[in-house]
């Protein structure tokens, strides 16, 4: 093992949920206090902190400093989709990998409320068609050119993964959804812990066909931290710290790569395909080795496509990956035991956070009822549009 | 203040060419042959800075789709979001019209560029849009 690894010490989140009496720094400042605690160790301890939040205006991190301890450490705030939080922790570990910090704090937070997901049209009183934009349009195309909402893009993800690819169907995406909501029942924290028949599944409302009201993430209030430290300072804390520790083996984010339809529809495979091998190589580890996975299934299309684009399938194999029921928690690559963003929630600064929360805390066996037996390597993917793809890959400490 | 004018029609996005012919129009790298909509600094698959204007064929596939049930207020659903890809190889987003059944739309199937008026302004200006229809 080299001696310059970094290391989660302390991990925490709070339940996603809706929380209108409390604000984004309520929010942050328990996971971060509650992080901390974890850790054994207070924000003197910390030489960084990366804030991360998509909706949060400017400077939030210093607002965040000013609940916690305002020590004048350096503060990034971090925008990038929904990689966000993936950035934030990334940020961190560049900081210490590069020797410029011992110990660091990532946090992402999001207060959503119940916002839609669909973009509001700006109504002018008098209309009068002027081109305007890159591409000289007098109105908005959304819905006239095609879909620019959330669970339309996604499903046309799905949908031209199913032209692609054979045994791919609507009830395949809906299997996806009928796992992670069945997983969600075991977490505590997440925002539903409900139960779904496929049947309900396929039934309920449709958003974006394939994409049924029940395989899509809700919006929702949240925030997750966690406190990073260099391998030399953690083996200068105590033997149960050091035991509790988990080890990041790679810590990758990637942006998408020229293709030819990138411009009118986003591409969340090549940057994730990228990012996998990526973190792969640098861990030691291929896709066999992962006791669970924690990837961004925004909608039930998108998590069927990234089973593909993560290696846990075989090129072209994500329909028979559902179908033989390796991704439940039973299964050969649990994939999702949280609930996923389906049902443990989508507040969208927290997720990135949060997925390594929920890998970290498997690798420790303190995850309770939904513990997986045994874990010792597992992988925390997210994805925002635009693009960006974040992947960690943790290991538990050797005994 | 403009005169109001029936007659009048302005293309809903500039890479829509009306006319008795229409079509599209891409930004094509001189260097690679990447192509685009919009306007362009640079290329961003091989960085040239060269760019010709060519025409994009009408013909294409439905390689993707979605029926979408729930949108932005004043959209009519549901209606069908697809990517298709046109026969010379560009990838455009835009939706599929002429099915009496959303449902029955299929990845694979052969549509072409069709246009319609999809909204008339304040000064009587139509704006026209572009949507594929099946063979
Ligand atoms: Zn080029």
């Amino acid at each position: 093992m080299s001696g310059d690894s970094v290391w989660v010490l302390g991990a925490n989140m709070t339940r996603f949920a809706r929380y209108p009496e409390l604000d984004a720094l309520d929010l942050a400042s328990e996971a971060c206090l509650a992080a901390f605690a974890d850790g054994g160790v207070d924000v003197h301890d910390m030489d960084i902190l990366a804030a991360g939040s998509l909706f949060q205006p400017l400077g939030f991190g210093q607002r965040l400093q000013k609940q916690i301890g305002q020590t004048g450490i350096p503060v990034f705030n971090v925008s990038n989709a929904c990689a966000t939080g993936a950035t934030a922790i990334r940020v961190a570990y560049m900081a210490i990998k590069a020797g410029e910090a011992e110990m660091g704090l990532a946090v992402g937070v999001e207060q959503m409320g119940k916002m839609g997901l669909l973009a509001g049209a700006n109504r002018l009183e008098r209309k009068v068609y002027e081109p305007s934009g890159r591409h000289g349009s007098v109105t908005s195309v959304d819905g006239i050119l095609g879909t620019e909402t959330m669970p339309g893009v996604f499903a046309q993800a799905g949908t031209g993964y199913a032209y692609e690819n054979e045994g791919v169907g609507f009830e395949q995406f809906a299997k996806v959804a009928y796992k992670n909501h069945l997983h969600s029942t075991l977490n505590p924290l997440a925002q539903y812990q409900k139960e779904f028949s496929l049947e309900q599944i396929m039934g309920s409302p449709v958003q974006s066909y394939p994409n049924t009201t029940l395989m899509c993430c809700p919006t929702g209030d949240g925030a997750a931290a966690v406190v990073l430290v260099s391998e030399e300072r953690l083996r200068s804390l105590p033997k149960e710290a050091q035991q509790r520790a988990v080890k990041i083996s790679a810590s990758v984010l990637t942006s998408d790569p020229w293709v030819e339809s990138g411009q009118v529809q986003p591409d969340v495979n090549t940057l994730t395909r990228n990012a996998a091998a990526q973190a792969y190589e640098t861990a030691g580890v291929g896709p066999e080795d992962l006791d669970l996975v924690e990837l961004h299934d925004c909608f039930a299309t998108a998590e069927l496509i990234h089973y593909d684009n993560l290696g846990l399938c075989e090129r072209g194999g994500a329909g028979e990956f559902i179908d033989s029921g390796a991704p439940f928690r039973d299964g050969r690559i649990p994939v999702n035991v949280s609930g996923g963003l389906i049902s443990k929630g989508h507040p969208i600064g927290a997720t990135g956070v949060a997925n390594v929360y929920e890998v970290a805390t498997h690798l420790r066996g303190e995850a309770g009822d939904r513990q997986i037996e045994g874990a010792k390597v597992g992988l925390a993917h997210v994805i925002g549009l635009g693009s960006a793809c974040g992947i960690h890959i943790l290991e538990k400490a050797a005994a | 203040m403009p005169e109001a004018d029936s007659a009048n029609q302005v293309p809903i996005v500039g890479y829509l060419q009306l006319g008795d012919d229409p079509h599209l129009r891409a930004n094509e790298c001189t260097g690679c042959g990447a192509r685009y909509f919009d306007r362009r600094n640079a290329c961003a698959k091989c960085g040239g800075t060269g760019f010709t204007e060519t025409r994009v064929g009408g013909a294409a596939v439905l390689k993707a789709f979605s029926v979408v049930h729930n949108a932005a207020p004043g959209i009519p659903v549901p209606y069908v979001s697809a990517i298709v890809e046109t026969t010379d190889g560009t990838s455009v987003r835009s939706n599929v019209v002429g099915l009496d059944d959303p449902m029955k739309a299929e990845l694979g199937m052969q549509v072409e560029l069709t246009t319609y008026v999809c909204g008339t302004d304040d000064d009587g200006t139509e704006c026209v849009a572009f949507g594929y229809a099946p063979v």
